[in-house]
């Protein structure tokens, strides 16, 4: 089977570099545009609800944190395994730009989680509720990614071993997931509400699937800006990045 | 076959041969075990509800600590290197490795589990019930720590890491596994979660193999 031409050229530093460059404004524009949409209406014009009153309003940012601190972890793991299969260094890259941002999404989602539950569980942290933990461990791994990278001198050798660890994760992620999920629910149901048994009304959901749409496009838009960082930190002085750089900076 | 025997003999005499350092996990174990009720200065009543749990976690750190022999002495000397080297499929080599290093770390501490099981007052009926869910969880376990040991072979301070790498990764051992334990203290059916950790240890025993194979590869590059 041949590869199709556009697939060899995401192999080449350059060219996803210029890539990046070209895509980067318009994913950036949009996701903030979307974000600031998203905010006023979910904030300020979508109805509160019949429960939780205003406090529900977070829902606009918290699950969107958490879904994007999962697809970095997906995207960490694909590109790593591109980048071991295909031995591609961009993918590497794009690997190693996305671990920085997923812990830290992950981390806003506790943060954001633990804003939420104060109002509606009456605490800050509960140890036994599974999405808690799931986010937790998830968040272990990430650190685990970036702390095996630091520990390793030679970037090649770095990029393959954490290529590795990265995808044994993902096969490991569901796992996680439903082992808490069953964990307290092997023994007794669920004692915490649950956000969306009742099926979210159209003027709340649009709203935050519009923050969904919005969140996704600001993580690849931060994805590409810091692949690019990465690139030019990986390349040096190649001499393509000198002909990018401006005259004085040569 | 014959290859995995030969490394699987090979490694049970070198293990034994230093069997001082075998005894290091073993050690630990009784010292966190000790430990807990000291901090925490329970009722007898208190400490069988902590039993499980403390058993199972002071089982996952200790057996941490014997994870360093695995690969890395005979990285250093080139053995490694040569059984890479062996017509034989890597990832049978690192099999009978993984299995020879259960067998000398994991299956004693897993005899000494009941007894300490015993001094935290767990009645004798839940006895079968955690040997069953550790025997179960001990495949899945060593595959994940000769991982640990494999993505670090080549780091000289490597030590610190490999928790950070591994405990995450056996959370649901240790859900199922004490779970297990404390519906078997309660008398209640244990079946569900002694499957899933079946189930687990089929699937690293499946799969381990390869990635363990993979980082043991690029380790020594």
């Amino acid at each position: 089977m041949r590869l199709p031409r556009w697939f060899h050229q995401l192999g080449s530093p350059p060219h996803v570099y210029r890539l990046a460059d070209r895509l980067a404004p318009w994913l950036g524009t949009l996701g903030c545009a979307l974000l600031a949409i998203g905010a006023v209406w979910g904030l300020a014009i979508a109805p509160p609800d019949y429960q939780q009153d205003e406090v529900y309003r977070i829902i606009y940012i918290h699950p969107q944190t958490a879904y994007v601190a999962m697809m970095a972890y997906v995207v960490m793991a694909i590109a790593s395994g591109v980048g071991y299969i295909w031995r591609l260094k961009v993918a590497h890259a794009a690997a190693v730009s996305a671990a920085p941002l997923g812990a830290w999404f992950t981390f806003c989602a506790l943060c954001t989680g633990a804003i939420w539950g104060r109002p509606t569980w009456g605490t800050y942290w509960q140890w036994g509720d599974p999405r808690i933990m799931f986010e937790t461990l998830l968040l272990f791994q990430f650190l685990g990614y970036m702390a095996l990278r630091s520990a390793f001198d030679d970037r090649d050798k770095a990029d393959k071993v954490t290529a590795i660890l990265a995808v044994v994760g993902v096969v490991n992620v569901p796992i996680i997931h439903y082992s808490v999920e069953w964990w307290n629910s092997l023994h007794q149901g669920p004692t915490i509400m649950r956000f969306g048994s009742p099926a979210m009304t159209a003027d709340m959901l649009w709203p935050f699937l519009t923050m969904v749409l919005a969140f996704t496009l600001t993580f690849y838009w931060l994805l590409l800006r810091r692949l690019q960082a990465e690139i030019v930190e990986r390349e040096g002085d190649a001499r393509w990045l000198r002909e990018l750089a401006p005259e004085g900076a040569q | 076959m014959r290859a995995f025997n030969a490394v699987f003999t090979r490694d049970l005499r070198v293990a034994f041969r230093r069997w001082s350092e075998l005894a290091h996990p073993l050690v630990f174990f009784i010292i966190v075990v000790t430990l807990f009720p000291l901090a925490l200065s329970p009722t007898s009543a208190q400490l069988r509800e902590l039993g499980s749990g403390v058993l199972w976690v002071a089982m996952l750190l200790s057996s941490l600590l014997a994870l360093d022999g695995l690969f890395r002495s005979d990285a250093d000397d080139g053995t490694l290197e040569q059984l890479l080297l062996s017509p034989a499929a890597i990832t049978v080599t690192v099999l009978a490795k993984v299995a020879a290093h259960a067998v000398v770390t994991l299956v004693p501490l897993v005899c000494l589990v009941p007894l300490a099981a015993l001094s935290f007052n767990i009645p004798l009926v839940a006895l079968p019930t955690l040997v069953l869910a550790l025997v179960l969880a001990t495949p899945t376990l060593s595959v994940l720590i000769a991982l640990g040991a494999a993505l670090t072979v080549s780091l000289r301070r490597g030590g610190s890491i490999v928790g950070l790498l591994v405990l995450p990764l056996t959370s649901p051992l240790l859900i199922f596994g004490a779970r297990a334990t404390d519906l078997g203290i309660n008398g209640e059916p244990t079946a569900a979660p002694l499957f899933l950790l079946a189930a687990l240890a089929a699937l690293a025993l499946a799969l381990g193999p390869i990635a363990i194979a993979a980082a043991v590869r690029v380790g020594l590059e």
